[in-house]
């Protein structure tokens, strides 16, 4: 394999792996709450990218991304005051189903609100065939907006649940409920708050990936299972090692194309990722110490 | 005393008048519905209106829903309406099977169009067969209609005349070498199969043939295999899905500018929007109706391409795009035949087999027992991507 | 077997019976159709109510069990061996009477694996793939867990849907019906088979395997197994500290189950005489973990009742394209106001549940 073929695929992944890990840390803050998966976090994804897709007839891109934001954090805080918030103490398993049920119905929802077509965002900069070249390697611009949202969200949450006090409580109430509520945490609130969080990242990665991914009614349940995976190589609940694993998802996948056919690509991808959760099951970053604590 | 037998009597009576009531009150509807079914013909329908093909069954439900709309306004056929019983299959072919099962034997319908996928229409082939119900693919693979089986029809165009039309337009260009790229639905695979095995009868060689996933998101290390290969001279995309903008757009944007060819399955100027200005120098081979506006007033499909476009971006606000051509084609031969052979399933199906010089979106069919595609490779035209619109190609 | 148990299962035979004479009465036999393959789903629904419900695991990977039957089965009795007719493996099966020679529609000779060979096949295949992949795959818990029977259920569609051997995205059509048992006096031979000749036959045959499957699996809940499971279901540690292997508990429910699917999807694919893709993608997966979930996961009867019930409605096509939706909106209403499936709620609890929700 030449060198600059080696540097092709190496972005190739990269571009990859900075969907997927944009995806993957959307699941982590709802994780680290309430300690359960939301596997409608795919379809925030989707709907972020639908309603600033939308918006955009009215106002400028900028504003389009910033209120399709919004709108999502508002439905994601809808759906678990609505859905979530009244239930009293809810296994984990009656969680994962409920937000399964909410990833369908959203589905189903904006197929009947937009139709079954593709659309997509414009280039946030240049169109759909400029690039920045790096030698004789090429790469797009929107690739680059992937992973600066995913560094800005990376480091925007660390110190958000690390400096801030609200920060702090989210992360009170994930590590104990109980314990939290004694110190007069409200941690009904922070879940609302985690649900609307979550809601917003997902939101905005739909936006920065709708020109690359383009967005359809169904896109959302594809993202999230990868997403997913990526939040689970990584070790659940660390937003840094999603990105690790998402970009190591890719690249292993980009690659996998110069050996196997690329109908095959999934399979050994998720071939080589079982095999690491065989013999770490806590994820590449997780401690079985620290899953230890969480009830599920 | 006196009063019980009374009593009892008027009771009895009472009964027996209700009884007779009820009776009156469950056969008066009865009746009305056989009254009021005299008139009516059913048409069943198999379309994937959401699932992973919704891009296909949605545009086709809704041209068939319009078409049929339009002729029970009009007066029906003949006197009498035309019901039409759309089922949505959501692309599984078990779906299609236990829809096809229904259609025929409990809806009675005097024929069926669609399924939208190859895999689901071969999958109702022989149930079809077995009911002896016209069944009118909207699918492309031609495997669906040969070998011939007597009941199974198709609209779409030959994938074969469309590897042939890319092929000759190769010839004049001196390709000699391609790149072969497929999505993984049925379109894909029946247009990869009928380009690898036609390849060589051009003198055309496949120096390499991807199959992608029909959701893929980026193709960006695929295009970097293929780019690999200096000998590839154009790359042939076949698909049907989204993933056809994204590799043209991931191949300019790596500089490649080799010719991309795609197949009919971009006949749909969403693809070409989402894929910009990489969609810019595309060649395919497409029917008539992306580029109505530039044929001859003497053409005869041209009137009919006009009416579908303006009816349907009338009714539905959007553009009509040749996925929709596949059920309005499948509904009007349901129409025609009808109109000679009635509620009768065989000779419908004798009807429909006998349709010659048909104009339709899809071009003009002549069907022939041996022949139920009945469409010759003048049904396509090659096309390219100018300036964000579908222009006719002049070549190079 | 407890007679609770016995009565449930005669009374449910009658039922089946009864239906079948209705449908005969009114001239609406066509229910069967439907009714026969959702009797097939509802074999899968009770075998991951098993796992899920008694031994505590998920697993959002059994539609891939379900396709390594139907597909393995179907590839078998439709892919020619003529070419290979000299080489020592088919010399071998020929021997053993395990081939048989037909023709195609094309009228071609073919020369493929005898349908009840093949069944047996595909069915002990996906057991030994259950029991290879269990082992690592049920170390596992919780959310690790669910990823991993999503990744195994994944790998299965993704190899369907790419090698050509399993027809790609059109699947495998023409599979032949066979006779599960040859004629026998005045019983005609028994086929699987989708024509509507076979239908009344098909139908019973189907529920006879759904209540033979559910018979057995109530027997084994009963039995020390069974205890032993849903000690399992509450606390794994607490069942390992009383002496329970639930290492090897928990992979035999997982192959049971395992087996439970393979044997719908074999049925399943020679009565419909094909098999799609769409049968072994995550969305399939998805949709029988709910429905273990609608009826409730420690209640058999129930996921058979919600599972062959809103499959039959679904294949009917009923809800027309809102057929998701109207499904995920059931899911969340069961979840929500009786989380222990339909059949525990009771109105008087739901209003008292929801007016303690409230104020809280």
């Amino acid at each position: 394999m030449s060198l600059d073929l080696f540097f092709q695929y190496l972005f190739a992944g990269i571009t990859y792996g900075a969907i997927y890990a944009v995806v993957a840390i959307g699941f982590n803050i709802i994780y680290n709450a309430t300690g359960i998966i939301n596997f409608a976090q795919g379809e925030f994804v989707m709907l972020g990218g639908m309603i600033s897709i939308s918006l955009l007839q009215f106002m400028p891109l900028g504003y389009a991304v910033a209120a399709a934001v919004l709108i999502t954090m508002v439905i994601g805080g809808l759906i678990e005051i609505v859905f979530i918030r009244w239930l009293e103490s809810p296994s984990v398993l009656r969680m994962i189903i409920i937000t399964i049920g909410i990833s369908i119905l959203l589905r189903e929802s904006a197929l009947h609100i937009w139709g079954e077509s593709i659309r997509s965002l414009p280039y946030f900069y240049g169109n759909e065939i400029s690039t920045f070249s790096l030698g004789s390697v090429h790469i797009s611009p929107q690739v680059l907006w992937v992973l600066v949202a995913c560094s800005v969200m990376v480091v925007g949450l660390n110190v958000f649940f690390k400096g801030t006090p609200l920060g702090r409580e989210m992360r009170a109430c994930a590590a104990n409920r109980t314990a939290a509520l004694l110190c007069g945490i409200n941690t009904r609130n922070m879940v609302t708050l985690s649900f609307m969080l979550s809601a917003g990242i997902g939101a905005l990665a739909g936006c920065v990936m709708s020109p690359i991914t383009y967005t359809q009614y169904d896109s959302g349940s594809a993202l999230a299972i990868k997403g997913f995976t990526v939040a689970i190589l990584g070790g659940l609940g660390n937003s840094m090692a999603a990105v690790t694993a998402g970009i190591l998802l890719g690249i292993i996948e980009a690659f996998s194309v110069s050996v196997v056919p690329l109908a095959f690509q999934d399979a050994i991808a998720i071939t080589i990722l079982l095999i690491i959760l065989f013999v770490k099951p806590h994820g590449l970053f997780g401690s079985s110490e620290a899953a230890r604590l969480k009830d599920f | 005393m006196s009063f019980v037998p009374y009593d009892g009597g008027s009771m009895k009576k009472g009964i027996k008048r209700c009884l007779r009531g009820c009776a009156v009150g469950c056969l008066l509807p009865m009746l009305w519905v056989q009254a009021a079914q005299a008139g009516i013909i059913k048409v069943g329908a198999i379309f994937a209106v959401t699932g992973p093909a919704s891009f296909l069954g949605g545009p086709e439900a809704r041209s068939a829903e319009m078409v049929v709309e339009k002729i029970n306004k009009a007066g029906g056929i003949n006197g009498d309406t035309i019901k039409l019983i759309i089922k949505d299959s959501a692309g599984s072919s078990e779906k299609a099977v236990s829809f096809a099962k229904q259609l025929i034997e409990e809806e009675k319908v005097v024929a069926i169009i669609g399924p939208s996928t190859s895999g689901e229409s071969m999958a109702v082939k022989k149930i079809a067969e077995a009911g002896k119900t016209v069944l009118i693919s909207c699918a492309a693979a031609e495997v669906i209609v040969d070998p011939v089986a007597s009941y199974v029809f198709k609209t779409p165009q030959k994938d074969s005349f469309a590897a042939q039309k890319i092929f000759e337009e190769m010839q004049r260009l001196k390709i000699t070498t391609i790149a072969v790229a497929a999505g993984n639905d049925g379109f894909g695979k029946a247009g990869k199969a009928q380009l690898e095995k036609m390849a060589p009868d051009f003198g055309i060689k496949v120096a390499a043939s991807e199959t992608y996933d029909s959701k893929a998101t980026d193709l960006s290390a695929l295009v970097a295999k293929l780019k690999s290969d200096g000998s590839i001279q154009a790359v042939v995309n076949w698909s049907i899905v989204p993933a056809q903008a994204i590799i043209a757009k991931n191949m300019r944007q790596v500089g490649w500018n080799v010719p991309l060819f795609q197949s009919h399955g971009f006949g749909n100027i969403k693809y070409a929007e989402a894929a910009g200005a990489a969609a810019e120098g595309i060649i395919f081979p497409c029917g008539q109706l992306l580029v109505v506006d530039s044929l001859p007033d003497t053409d005869p499909q041209k009137a009919l391409l006009l009416q579908y476009k303006a009816e349907y971006e009338a009714r539905y606000k959007e553009e009509a795009s040749a996925f929709g051509g596949y059920a309005y084609d499948a509904i009007n031969m349901v129409a025609a035949a009808i109109k000679q052979g009635g509620n009768d399933r065989e000779k419908v199906r004798d009807a429909v087999e006998g349709l010659t010089q048909f104009p339709g979106v899809g071009g003009i069919f002549s069907f022939t027992p041996q022949d139920h595609n009945g469409l010759d490779i003048n049904s396509f035209a090659m096309l390219t991507v100018k300036d964000g619109k579908f222009i006719l190609y002049q070549g190079q | 077997m407890k007679r609770r148990n016995v009565f449930g299962l005669t009374a449910l035979s009658l039922l089946v019976i009864c239906v079948h004479l209705l449908t005969a009465f009114t001239g609406t036999q066509y229910y069967l159709t439907q009714l026969t393959m959702a009797a097939y789903y509802g074999l899968v629904i009770i075998g991951l109510s098993a796992l899920m419900g008694y031994a505590g695991q998920i697993s959002i990977g059994h539609a891939g069990f379900f396709a390594i039957g139907g597909y393995l089965s179907a590839a078998l009795t439709t892919r020619s061996l003529l070419l290979y007719k000299d080489t020592l493996p088919v010399r071998w099966l020929d021997a053993l009477g395990l081939l048989r020679s037909s023709q195609d529609i094309f009228g071609g000779q073919l020369l493929t694996v005898s349908p009840w060979a093949a069944c047996l096949c595909a069915v002990a295949t996906a057991a030994v793939i259950a029991l290879v992949i269990g082992i690592p795959v049920l170390k596992l818990k919780g959310h690790y867990l669910a990823m991993a029977t999503l990744g195994f259920g994944t790998i299965i569609y993704r190899i369907l849907l790419a090698s050509s051997y399993f027809g790609e995205a059109d699947g495998i059509t023409e599979v032949p019906g066979f006779s599960l048992l040859p004629a026998m006096g005045v019983v005609g031979p028994i086929m699987v088979n989708g024509d509507s000749a076979h239908r009344v036959v098909n139908y019973y045959l189907a529920w006879g395997v759904l209540i033979l499957g559910l018979g057995l699996l109530l027997n084994l809940i009963g039995s020390r197994i069974g205890r032993a499971l849903r000690s399992l279901h509450g606390s794994e540690e607490a069942a390992e500290a009383s002496g329970v292997d639930t290492a090897r508990f928990k992979l035999q429910v997982f192959i049971l189950s395992a087996v439970y699917a393979a044997i719908a999807g074999v049925l399943l694919t020679h009565y419909n005489g094909g098999i799609g893709p769409s049968e072994a993608s995550v969305m399939k997966s998805v949709r029988y973990v709910a429905l273990v979930a609608v009826g409730g996961m420690t209640n058999l009867w129930g996921t058979l009742i919600m599972g062959v019930s809103l499959t039959f409605l679904s294949l009917r096509g009923v809800f027309g394209t809102y057929d998701d939706a109207v499904f995920g909106a059931i899911l969340i209403g069961v979840m929500l106001f009786a989380p222990e499936g339909i059949l525990s709620l009771r109105l008087k609890q739901l209003t008292k549940g929801m007016f303690s929700g409230a104020q809280s």
